[in-house]
């Protein structure tokens, strides 16, 4: 199934039947070997590969699919080149901050090689566009960040008969696996519905090594052009699971579920629905759930503070991040403020804050129905005071 | 019968930062009422307010689903690995 729809062109279009002197030298690792030579190189050629977010996953396979020859990658991302995505992006370069990021990953990869086709598609993959933005591709590899997209790639993905190479990290931790071929099962075959908002991991346990995603892309991008080829034994029905700190890969049996509503047979789904309402969240930047306190802005902290008002200042953050940078609090990560709270006195004004506000308000709430009555939660936590009061303050 | 229970990364913070434990159990059910006595803030994020095992958890016995054996009546022996593997949506993104 993958190579009927891996090498077919196009209606209209006719696949490259050769190679040109230059792709031959530029090729010439890939053609000396059987499992590739000239036939596999222009199935590469002719394949059509669309990549879903260009960030820590998606670097190494834009760079590995680009190097290999795959002819027309599309690279779907609507975000902006951040500071903090360098530690790991490996496509872009310093002065790539600020740029879109499909538009300067296909500068990069363009410049890595100049024979493939690259479409930059600045927009955030919807509902109301995958389909259309998935239709012209042969593969979808998923490299988002967010269960509503893993969703929604999945779905559209079956909708449409294409594979979708996934891959997920955390921390230390990858995921790999090939769904969406006919006789394989889909990402809701192994996760039925996502977790809900309050149960996903918060960002006291968030971060990832830089190299993780370097891994697990790569393995990404070796099934895709696998699939290309039409050779090797790919990952489907089975989740490779890498842990890096303990350097173990293991291996679990994915079966297709006969009663899963998208790729069983009777499915019950049979159009993309709304993601974010199934997930129960906007995105993976969702405000803090429902959770009303009363705060203060970093500005009228700094006036009560050089006042002289006796303030204690609560740090709910982890003590990892209390050496990045501190405004001298008590710290006690929200974990542990269930057990520690005999730390505080209620006669006090407590002002609590974490890294962005999130945190330090459900302290707040906790510290309220606890009994705590003048109790306060930083506005916009560290990241607000750096850049309201004292800049000095790093922001992470 | 010691199994093995591997705990995976998001929960660790739950388990005491353990990456496994052993438990004597015959069935995949003992193995996580055990786990989750010994460490009880990781019940919610494994089990529904009446103990069903939450949807979005996958258990396995070595490589299988146990959803697809006897769920978490599955029999275990000696030397066997139970894995729980949630989803990660793959993002590294401090809120």
């Amino acid at each position: 199934m993958a190579m009927a729809t891996t090498t077919q062109a196009q209606p209209g279009t006719k696949p490259a039947a050769t190679l040109s002197k230059q792709e031959i030298l530029r090729y010439s690792r890939h053609l000396i070997m059987p499992e590739v030579g000239m036939e596999g190189q222009l199935k590469l050629k002719n394949a059509k590969v669309l990549l879903i977010g260009t960030g820590g996953l998606g670097a190494p396979l834009g760079l590995y699919l680009a190097a290999a020859g795959v002819g027309k990658l599309g690279l779907v991302d609507f975000d902006v080149v951040d500071f903090t995505n360098l530690q790991r992006q490996v496509t872009f370069g310093t002065s790539d901050v600020g740029k879109p990021k499909s538009q300067a990953a296909r500068a990069r990869l363009s410049s890595l090689n100049p024979d493939i086709q690259i479409e930059a598609i600045e927009a955030q993959l919807t509902s109301a566009n995958a389909l259309d933005l998935f239709k012209d591709y042969d593969i979808i590899v998923d490299g988002t960040d967010n269960f509503p997209t893993r969703y929604l790639v999945n779905d559209a993905c079956i909708l449409l008969g294409k594979p979708n190479v996934y891959g997920s990290i955390f921390r230390f931790e990858g995921q790999v696996t090939v769904f969406g071929m006919a006789d394989g099962p889909c990402y809701r075959c192994l996760y039925p519905e996502p977790p809900p908002p309050g149960l996903v991991p918060s960002c006291a346990e968030g971060g990832v090594l830089g190299v993780l995603p370097g891994i697990v892309g790569s393995i990404q991008a070796m099934e895709t052009i696998k699939l290309i080829l039409g050779s090797g034994d790919n990952l489907i029905g089975r989740l490779l699971l890498f842990d890096a700190l303990g350097m173990r890969f293991r291996e679990l049996k994915l079966r297709k579920n006969p009663k899963c509503p998208m790729c069983g047979s009777n499915r019950t789904i049979h159009k993309l629905i709304d993601y974010y309402e199934f997930c129960g969240v906007r995105g993976e930047e969702a405000p803090a759930p429902n959770v009303q306190v009363p705060e203060i802005t970093p500005r009228e902290l700094k006036t009560r503070l050089d006042r002289g008002d006796d303030l204690f200042i609560l740090d709910v953050r982890e003590p990892h991040e209390f050496q990045i940078c501190n405004l001298k609090g008590h710290l006690i990560p929200l974990g542990e403020l269930p057990r520690r709270v005999h730390e505080l006195d209620s006669s006090r004004e407590i002002v609590a804050h974490c890294r962005s506000g999130k945190r330090s308000a459900e302290a707040v709430d906790f510290l309220r129905k606890a009994g705590f009555r003048k109790v306060l939660n930083l506005k916009g936590g560290i990241l607000a005071w750096s850049d309201e009061v004292d800049p000095s303050v790093p922001k992470y | 019968m010691p199994v093995k229970v591997i705990i995976p990364t998001p929960l660790r913070v739950y388990a005491g930062k353990r990456a496994s434990a052993e438990f004597n159990a015959g069935t995949v059910g003992e193995a996580l009422k055990h786990l989750t006595t010994e460490y009880a803030d990781l019940r919610k994020h494994l089990f529904t307010e009446d103990g069903r095992l939450r949807s979005f958890v996958n258990v396995y016995v070595n490589d299988e689903d146990i959803r697809y054996l006897a769920k978490e009546n599955t029999a275990t022996k000696d030397g066997d690995t139970i894995s729980i593997i949630p989803s990660i949506a793959g993002g590294c993104c401090p809120l």
